[in-house]
């Protein structure tokens, strides 16, 4: 691989060949290509000045950018996933300064619950996650990765983002097709096999939501469920983040139980904070928060997962009449 | 005194983000205040207020206001050290995406929200492209991957930045930029600072108050559009 020092004697041709996404650096830049066969810093240091003063910039700066453009692209584009194996909870203390004593490791794959009284400090754990604390936080907590301290500069990396959120208050905003939406995302994430996995995207949601839905389905005409639905499918296949925190999710038009089993299944810790008896069993273990601290961590007990059987006759009963509501038949056969 | 320059554009949440990243400094027992450079009216002196944080306003009305900006600050910065601040925060709105207020030397900070779609990245100057840290706002209410892919926009325009995502109504992130304040640039003066990039120029007959249309009335520093 060329460093990005040689990278600016390449023709402007050859550049845009071999690295397509370099496109975007001109693009952003508001520079118009114009003769391809220049080399990136001929093209640099023959832009006017006149031109340069225009768009607040000047040679030496546009020249550093477009080094330091490269490199962060290329170690994008090299760190697909960032992968991690686990994740390690070292106990802090609580708002009475009493000591957490507790040592919580959560695998790839695990689904967590967080339970715990509104303010009792559920958000501070998930930051504390999320900002890989290092016993810089009022909580003192420490957070490792694969078991030990995860690099100083990840907190500021979008490429190590931690933590991926889907929460109920989230909408989508972009005023574009389905299609071009994830392709879209496929792209910043610099992938090669985009349609394939806009394909996989697009079945995945139908399967969660109730309503079909396809490419060609403008984003902001999605009902909330498949709303709900794309973005965990979308988050399953194309967050680059390995922990996906659910707040709350409602079983409005979205298959819960499938919806954390697709995103498990792409290697994702999931943490749900929750107060929902089902999706709470779901889970592992549930880590139980009280006064700003760990209280407890509970595994999920056998019984308790009899009981999630009986829920779930009770949750699909509640599903089976929704769906009758929706296509416009009597609801007379509920005993 | 650490001296911190934050810009963004108006209604990205500059304020908020100022304000919680304060209430996390603060049982810290630092003294902190903040100037709010703005052209017409502000009322988020109340707002610092409310929150014990001193606060200086400057108006800028009729002057174009980086340039109001730009004459004031030294002055500002000494108003500050007099006052023995340990935390000294300028606030201003890039209104014409062409503004800066970044100083070499001192760290500066660009706020920018989700909301404002994926090609503002593009559309913002120098105002995001030098800044040293980038507060990415309002990112409880749009998806991840509109979240993600607004965060890749604002790398490629500014590769060496560091990237925060800061809630300005839940505080989420705020800790984090509180951290990054606490270990800003230490400046004692602006005396021969210069800005990280030239202002915005004018100086024609419109900078004097003129007000008819017309050409004979364009003198001094006019540009022209090509429309055929």
């Amino acid at each position: 691989m060329k460093d990005s020092v040689s990278l600016e004697n390449l023709t402007i041709e050859d550049l845009l060949s071999i690295y397509p996404y370099s496109v975007e650096f001109f693009d952003i830049n508001g520079l118009p290509i114009d003769d391809v066969n220049n080399t990136v810093k001929d093209y640099i240091t023959s832009l006017p000045y006149v031109f340069l003063e225009d768009m607040g910039l000047n040679q030496e700066d546009l020249l550093k950018r477009f080094r330091a453009f490269m490199s962060r692209m290329k170690d994008i584009r090299e760190e697909r996933t960032f992968s991690i194996r686990d994740i390690t909870i070292l106990g802090g203390r609580d708002k009475n300064e009493k000591l957490e004593e507790i040592e919580v490791k959560i695998n790839i794959g695990e689904i967590i619950c967080i339970v715990g009284p509104t303010g009792s400090g559920k958000s501070r754990l998930l930051a504390d996650i999320e900002w890989m604390t290092q016993r810089d936080t009022p909580t003192k907590r420490q957070i490792l990765i694969d078991g030990s301290v995860p690099p100083r500069n990840w907190r500021f990396s979008v490429e190590h983002k931690l933590v991926a959120q889907l929460s109920q208050n989230i909408n989508f905003v972009m005023d574009i097709c389905v299609g071009d939406f994830i392709r879209l995302h496929a792209q910043s994430r610099m992938i090669d096999d985009i349609e394939d996995k806009t394909r996989q995207i697009i079945f995945h949601a139908n399967e969660l939501s109730g309503e079909r839905f396809d490419l060609n389905t403008p984003l902001t005409s999605l009902s909330g469920g498949q709303s709900r639905a794309l973005m965990v499918a979308d988050t399953a296949f194309l967050s680059t983040s390995p922990i996906v925190l659910i707040d709350e999710i409602e079983n409005a038009g979205i298959h819960r139980k499938k919806a954390l089993e697709l995103l498990v299944g792409q290697n994702k810790i999931v943490l749900i904070a929750t107060h929902d008896p089902l999706l709470a069993l779901m889970g592992n273990k549930r880590i139980v928060i009280k006064n700003g601290g760990i209280q407890k961590v509970i595994e999920t007990t056998p019984n308790e997962k009899e009981g999630l059987l009986r829920l779930t006759e009770i949750d699909n009963a509640l599903l089976k009449y929704r769906e009758a509501l929706r296509n416009g038949q009597l609801l007379d056969d509920i005993k | 005194m650490k001296f911190i320059t934050f810009s963004g554009p108006p209604s990205s949440g500059k304020t908020s983000v100022i304000l919680k990243a304060m209430e996390e400094l603060k049982d810290k027992y630092f003294k902190i205040g903040v100037l709010k450079f703005d052209c017409l009216v502000t009322d988020d002196d109340k707002l610092y207020d409310a929150q014990n944080i001193d606060s200086r306003v400057g108006l800028s009305g009729s002057m174009c206001p980086d340039h109001f900006f730009v004459s004031n600050i030294d002055d500002c910065l000494n108003w500050g050290i007099r006052h023995f601040y340990d935390i000294l925060i300028s606030e201003s709105a890039g209104l014409c995406n062409r503004c800066s207020p970044h100083i070499k030397g001192c760290t500066a900070v660009c706020v920018i929200d989700n909301l404002m779609g994926i090609n503002t990245p593009k559309k913002i100057g120098p105002m995001l492209k030098m800044a040293d840290i980038v507060v990415i706002t309002k990112g409880d209410i749009v998806s991840q991957a509109e979240r993600e892919i607004f965060a890749l926009k604002i790398r490629q325009a500014n590769p060496d930045g560091i990237i925060l995502h800061v809630n300005g109504i839940t505080g989420q992130g705020a800790g984090e930029l509180a951290v990054l304040i606490e270990n800003a640039t230490q400046v004692e003066t602006l005396k021969g600072k210069e800005l990280r990039i030239s202002m915005p120029s004018a100086l024609c007959s419109y900078c004097l108050g003129e007000t008819q249309i017309g050409m004979d009335k364009q003198k001094g520093n006019v540009r022209k559009m090509e429309l055929d």
